[in-house]
């Protein structure tokens, strides 16, 4: 388990202290995949090297198994980095080594004995698929190729967590598939807890059990990924799952309401039969649904009719329905 | 032969064939050669320091790295042929006398570490922060970053600075023969120059062009060969 507890992160600057992160509170539980999503700039970086102390918090606490890691000395920190594996968004291997000495390195450091390394080493590299590929050099294998050979490498030394740091950012959406396809393996093979740091929403959605919402160096909400994902109850979420409400907002004027489905009522033609039984028009300004742990999810961005008689019909017609909307045109964006 | 002599002096044969020449290419390319080993004893470490101990470092020690700063830059900034005249106490200090190949190899060597330790920081600085950042998320400790990562990460860049530095010994060790240090460039001055054989001094040219074009060929070869970075 990781807890972090009060953690505050500020860098010196030429113009005065900056601060990076404010009063960060979070726990990774065991097993879980944990995604931390926000925009470039919000700590997302700074606080996953803080959970392997990277970058040392300048105050709070980062607890390991209860253990806090801010409090160890050097060497046997150096030594609980071996159970906390990382991968990076630029992959990171080391250039002048061909791939099976790349996932060796770690072994080697750890003082790994051949033997039981090189077995070890052969091992991984079957499980990222890449043993055709094992005396190549990183300039000659794709972006996938590398980031699955970093991910070889993160777990030679069979460490119980994960940390991925935009692990998907560099790569095409087919590589991003087969790179979080092999982090959900390794994560109910291994049981392995993951933590996976993004900019992308769609990574949260596809492998994550819960998500962090950070912003401006504080955590904006916390919760399982299918409540944030339909519910966002702070606006950098709603920014973030609906990226475009912001350019939507600026060209209408009238009332707008986000309509939101779980599960079951996404199957039903929700807007026709609001069309048909409250005979009034709407304009659909922003629809996504999407599938989230085998159910479906979504949300549309609809426009009523400046009609105040229509729109409560509207409104009456959704609350007998049951289905849960916000209205939008109230919330600043 | 006798087409040669028309181009050539006799002082030339006559130096030819006592051996001198080839005795002058010899110690050109030993006292070159042991200078530049002796030198990167003291300059790669000093190099490496001077990377670890950097703002931004892998272990930042502000204080150490100003000071090895400002001995480098002292060193740096001295044009050759004086730091020669001025070290002359120190040769003798350290081998005995301020004459002969032994006193300039001191010289040499005094000159070249600090600009090795130059070439040396400018190849480690190289070396992908983030690539240093991965071994440490692994748990290596500073030393073995020092010996695993940044060494032979850097390894194609610090072969072509050693034969950089190579080619400039070799021509501070030709100055080195104004004071009395032997070789090419001693029998430039003395036969060419002083004697006025105008095709004495020509010829050292020409043999230190070739020297240099060896060391040069060889170390690029080498540099090449051990780059895994370029594609097959």
């Amino acid at each position: 388990m990781i807890e972090i507890k009060n953690l505050y992160k500020t860098y010196d600057s030429a113009n005065g202290p900056i601060s990076a992160l404010e009063d960060i509170n979070l726990t990774v539980a065991d097993g879980e995949i944990f995604g931390i999503i926000g925009l470039s700039g919000a700590g997302k970086s700074s606080l996953v090297r803080c959970i392997n102390l990277l970058e040392r918090p300048t105050s709070g606490q980062v607890l390991l198994d209860g253990k806090d890691l801010t409090l160890l000395p050097r060497r046997a920190l150096l030594e609980m980095r071996r159970s906390i594996g990382m991968i990076f968004q630029n992959f990171n291997l080391l250039e002048q080594r061909n791939v099976i000495q790349n996932i060796r390195f770690p072994l080697e450091v750890s003082g790994t004995k051949k033997g039981p390394a090189a077995a070890r080493a052969e091992e991984l590299l079957e499980l990222v698929g890449l043993t055709d590929r094992k005396k190549s050099y990183p300039s000659q294998l794709s972006g996938g190729q590398k980031q699955h050979v970093a991910i070889a490498r993160a777990l030679a030394t069979n460490p119980r967590y994960l940390l991925c740091d935009e692990a998907t950012s560099a790569l095409d959406p087919t590589t991003t598939q087969s790179i979080l396809a092999l982090l959900k393996e390794i994560n109910q093979s291994m049981g392995v807890t993951i933590v996976v740091i993004t900019h992308e929403m769609k990574v949260i959605d596809q492998i994550c059990d819960r998500v962090a919402v950070i912003d401006h160096g504080k955590i904006a909400e916390v919760g399982a990924v299918s409540d944030v994902f339909t519910a966002p109850k702070s606006q950098i979420a709603r920014e973030l799952i609906l990226p475009n409400a912001k350019a939507t907002e600026a060209i209408t004027g009238g009332e707008k309401l986000r309509l939101v489905f779980n599960g079951e009522s996404s199957y039903l033609p929700v807007v026709s039969n609001l069309i048909m039984e409250c005979q009034t028009p709407v304009n659909i300004l922003y629809a996504d649904t999407k599938d989230v742990g085998g159910k479906a999810y979504g949300q549309i961005l609809i426009q009523l009719s400046d009609d105040e008689r229509q729109a409560r019909r509207v409104l009456a017609w959704l609350e007998e329905s049951g289905i849960s909307y916000s209205r939008e045109g109230s919330v600043e964006q | 032969m006798e087409f040669l002599h028309t181009f050539l002096s006799d002082m030339f044969f006559k130096l030819w064939d006592n051996g001198l020449i080839q005795r002058g290419i010899w110690e050109t390319v030993y006292m070159t050669v042991l200078s530049t080993v002796i030198a990167y004893i003291i300059g790669l470490p000093l190099g490496l320091t001077v990377c670890v101990t950097a703002k931004g470092g892998i272990h930042p020690v502000p204080w150490l790295n100003r000071v090895l700063s400002v001995v480098i830059n002292f060193f740096r900034s001295i044009p050759f042929v004086i730091l020669m005249v001025a070290m002359l106490p120190v040769a003798k200090l350290v081998v005995g006398t301020s004459l002969g190949n032994r006193a300039m190899i001191v010289m040499l060597v005094i000159a070249a570490a600090p600009y090795i330790a130059r070439m040396v920081e400018s190849s480690i600085v190289e070396v992908d922060a983030g690539v240093i950042e991965a071994a440490q998320s692994m748990g290596t400790s500073n030393f073995q970053i020092v010996w695993k990562v940044l060494i032979p990460e850097a390894r194609p860049a610090l072969i072509t600075g050693a034969v950089i530095s190579m080619v400039t010994i070799l021509g501070y060790s030709a100055m080195a023969s104004t004071i009395g240090g032997t070789g090419l460039g001693q029998i430039a001055i003395i036969y060419g120059h002083q004697r006025s054989n105008g095709d004495i001094t020509w010829i050292c040219v020409l043999l230190m062009v070739v020297i240099v074009q060896i060391i040069q060929e060889v170390g690029n070869r080498i540099a090449r060969r051990t780059d895994k970075r370029i594609r097959q």
